[in-house]
């Protein structure tokens, strides 16, 4: 084994300094230094939403609401809920690590269309931007669903400008998707076969999959909407003869599959990351690729479960709960195939590592109370409560966002060069695990107490579980500050990475850290199977 | 402390004020117990198997005989849980069927309550013509269908202690049928978010002993019966000019029509439910009976959602009257 060789001397030539200035950044064509764009974006985004979710926890201290008024409240939840969605969850791992490491993986020199890598980057700015207007006119108020008729005839504020920002972040999604599928279909390195990809490149080929197919519906809804908004005419105002349920069917129609475009990378991180540390083989090779490929089906099959007493008809709901239970198979398969991986492993505790034995825990505590809301008789009572709240945050923040600080660390010498200071990490790691079940966990039992969502006051006999998540909050914020201030750190005091710092099997670890500009220097021959870790060794 | 006690009792156990309270109470529970396990074994497993083969640890790691390694273990861990979930899924939906469209049972007296959701309160009238804000009375043990509609945008009528959920829509009718079983007042919220005071939009549903809710009836006052309201209504926005029995307008007559198939002009068949009858008012154009001109006129923007809900109530009366009173001649009138 060769830990001590995690530091060696940084690379001559490696793209970080391969051109400088401004437009060596703004106009690159590299997949690497896009990605890099992508990462201040959504990091910027990610404390934008971060900061609306602090003062709603701030508010949610006490019952009254007496620290925003309600109009306030309103704003801030619906920016917290479309600047977490749209510009950071959709995009956090495909466009970052999936940029970065998607050429690396299939041995490839870049993505297959370079230019609309760079274009996919400006049209999610401009949607991030008409958004960020939206907030600074005055915010909107109808939270993230936009539901009918009350974002179209009721709310006040800048609708149209959000739904713009959506709209049009939408069509980033679409072009990296046709990126990523053309990059898997094409560019493969000769002997890199299909089941021979890292399943990480599976999870950003079905993801891909998913946000080209689904993405236009939502594209086509909040047109719809605005057609109705400007010219009156009647498509959900059931005033003017539309259907206000129609809108919830079109919207959950991508918003659902929109929940596997955040999980199937985090998926594809966490593989990578158990295989790395347990330093085996992952069980269950063709399994895992499978599911991933049944999770993106199945998730265009249950919408209608997020409408169990919408007044859509009871047996249609009988057949979207039956839809629900059978998604959560092959995530089920999952969890065990991770577990299976660990036995007879040589198993590290990294940062890396620590992470995403978090997202085991929290996605799967995630996953089961999602087993709850699929129940028909459960979700009467459970939907629009802190239930519901509490089972997406641990899909979305407890899964994804862990993932993506797994993917943070387990790559960040990779794509910077440098190691990060590995106790900090481990700080950090635990803190959020400890915060996020002190924030969350309360709001299952709140939720299951009754609590409806987006209350900005409640009654008092909620206060005592709401001041616990409050506090919980607290904890979360400080472990997701920590890696910013040493990430940051180690940009410049870091020790430099070695090529393969973790002992990893991949593509991307056979190259310098930081890569060069071209990636390979001659194109690699892959004659192994992925994660050919040498178990007996 | 014994106030904190209670506190956590009614955070765990909240009160199970319905007639299915307890049943959804039971099934949550079993979840929450299979569940639990599951998790218990997972981490466990999670743990041991970490620390166990921890890296520089000296143990057997000779790879396992076949049986472990092969697609039979897949095979093995698959089937048990699909197999769990489709009884909670069975489970759960029978429950379901059972709380939003439950058997009609024969004799049962049924308290029909209209309820208008509107930014941000509600609104109830109940059948004696009593009308009420944010707070409904209701006696014990009676079981009670709601009729919901919204002013405005979509609201959700929730009380939790009753275990049921249902949104009101604007433009349409739902309905909500269910039995309280406890005496005491619980929580009503607005579940979907409606706007401003969205979290503003609660009130109380307060359950009574009968002979109490008598007395409550008593001392309120009373008004006229919804339906009695509605026949007054059917004068005066003209309906009856058309479809009253002395009219020589080609139009259905409507009395018995609540409930019974409709053929329309387009060649389908409706029923004549709540939803039909006030799209046949407000969007008249849309399902033509068969057989009569599209001549009606719509009632949009010049009728209130109260008023339209007591002509309902007086169209659903003539219906009981019209069968309490022998086979008259509109067996042979009507279309």
């Amino acid at each position: 084994m060769i830990r001590d060789a995690r530091t060696g001397p940084a690379p001559r030539h490696h793209y970080l300094n391969a051109g400088h200035g401004l437009a060596s950044w703004f106009l690159t064509k590299d997949h690497k230094r896009i990605a890099w764009l992508y990462f201040v974006s959504i990091t910027g985004f990610f404390f934008l939403g971060g900061l609306a979710a602090t003062l709603i926890r701030l508010e949610l201290i006490t019952p009254n609401g007496d620290l925003l008024s309600s109009d306030a409240y309103n704003r801030l939840f619906s920016l917290h809920g479309i600047v977490m969605v749209w510009f950071f969850l959709i995009p956090s791992i495909p466009t970052t690590f999936g940029n970065f490491l998607l050429p690396l993986m299939v041995g490839a020199r870049d993505l297959a269309f370079p230019r609309l890598n760079l274009l996919s980057w400006y049209v999610y700015i401009i949607g991030g931007l008409f958004t960020l207007i939206a907030a600074v006119a005055g915010g909107i108020d109808t939270g993230w669903t936009f539901y009918t008729p009350y974002s179209t005839l009721f709310a006040n504020g800048a609708v149209l400008a959000a739904a713009t920002g959506v709209f049009i972040v939408g069509f980033s999604s679409i072009l990296t998707g046709i990126n990523f599928i053309v990059t898997v279909h094409t560019m493969r390195a000769p002997g890199l076969t299909w089941f021979r990809l890292p399943l990480f490149v599976w999870a950003q080929y079905a993801t891909s999959l998913v946000m080209v197919l689904a993405t236009p519906v939502l594209s086509v809804t909040l047109v719809l909407l605005a057609v109705e908004r400007v010219f009156g005419v009647g498509i959900f105002d059931p005033s003017l003869g539309g259907d206000p349920v129609l809108f919830e069917h079109l919207f959950w129609f991508y918003s659902h599959p929109a929940v596997y475009i955040m999980i199937l990378p985090a998926m594809g991180v966490v593989s990578e990351v158990v295989s790395c540390f347990a330093h085996k083989r992952i069980f269950g090779y063709r399994v895992m690729a499978f599911s991933i490929l049944a999770i993106a089906l199945f998730g265009f099959l249950v919408w209608g479960h997020h409408m169990f007493v919408s007044g859509q008809s009871i047996y249609a709901g009988v057949a979207f709960s039956l839809l629900s239970f059978l998604v959560s198979v092959p995530s089920a398969i999952k969890i065990f195939n991770w577990l299976a991986t660990l036995y007879k492993g040589r198993v590290r505790f990294d940062a890396p590592m620590l992470f995403a034995m978090s997202f085991l825990g929290l996605f799967l505590i995630g996953g089961l109370t999602g087993v709850f809301v699929a129940t028909l008789a459960l979700d009467v009572q459970m939907h629009d409560t802190y239930f519901v709240v509490a089972h997406f945050h641990y899909i979305m923040v407890g899964g994804a966002v862990s993932a993506y600080m797994a993917a943070l660390h387990f790559w960040w010498p990779k794509i910077t060069g440098r190691l990060y200071p590995e106790m900090w990490a481990r700080v950090s790691a635990i803190t959020v695990f400890a915060g996020f079940n002190l924030t969350f966990f309360p709001q299952y039992i709140l939720g299951w107490a009754g609590m409806p969502r987006r209350y900005h006051a409640y009654v008092e006999d909620f206060q005592l579980l709401n001041v616990f998540s409050s506090a919980g909050a607290s904890m979360l914020a400080v472990g997701y500050l920590l890696p910013l201030i040493y990430l940051l750190w180690s940009l410049r005091y870091g020790a430099h990475a070695s090529a393969n710092p973790w002992n990893a099997r991949g593509l991307e670890w056979t190259v310098p850290s930081p890569p060069p500009e071209e990636n390979f220097e001659r194109p690699p021959r892959v004659e192994h199977e992925a994660y050919a870790y040498d178990t007996d060794a | 402390m014994a106030a904190d006690q209670d506190r956590w009792q009614l955070l765990l156990f909240p009160d199970a004020a319905s007639s299915v309270a307890g049943s959804v109470d039971t099934l949550f529970w079993t979840m929450v117990v299979v569940c639990g396990l599951i998790v218990v074994l997972v981490f466990t497993l999670l743990l041991v198997f970490s620390v166990r083969y921890r890296a520089g640890a000296r143990v057997d790691r000779t790879p396992s005989p076949k049986l472990f390694n092969n697609r039979w273990l897949e095979i093995g861990w698959t089937l048990p849980v699909l197999a769990g979930f489709l009884v909670f899924f069975g489970w759960g939906a029978a429950l379901y069927v059972d709380i939003f469209d439950p058997p009609a049972r024969a004799g049962e007296d049924v308290r029909q309550v209209n309820v208008i959701g509107k930014q941000w309160m509600w609104k109830f009238q109940h059948p004696e013509g009593i009308r009420e804000i944010n707070d409904l009375h209701l006696p014990v043990g009676q079981t009670v269908e709601l009729r919901l509609t919204s002013q405005d945008v979509i609201h959700s009528f929730f009380v939790p202690a009753f275990r049921i959920k249902q949104d009101v829509l604007p433009q349409r009718y739902t309905r909500l049928r269910f039995t309280p079983v406890k005496t005491g007042r619980f929580d009503l919220f607005c579940a979907e978010y409606c706007g401003l005071s969205h979290s503003g939009m609660v009130g109380k549903v307060v359950v009574m002993a009968p002979e109490r809710f008598q007395a409550w009836l008593e001392r309120r006052d009373r008004g006229e019966s919804p339906a009695r309201e509605g026949e007054r209504l059917f004068r005066q926005y003209g309906c009856s000019g058309c479809h009253g029995a002395a009219s020589r307008v080609d139009a259905p007559d409507l009395a018995g029509l609540y409930g019974k198939p409709v053929p329309l002009e387009s060649g389908e068949t409706v029923t004549a439910d709540a939803q039909y009858l006030r799209d046949s008012v407000m969007f008249p154009s849309r399902q033509v009976a068969a057989g009569y001109p599209d001549i009606m006129p719509s009632f949009k923007d010049q009728i209130s959602e109260e008023d339209l809900l007591k002509l309902l109530a007086y169209l659903q009366s003539l219906d009981e009257s019209s069968r309490a009173d022998a086979p008259r001649q509109q067996e042979t009138d009507a279309p």
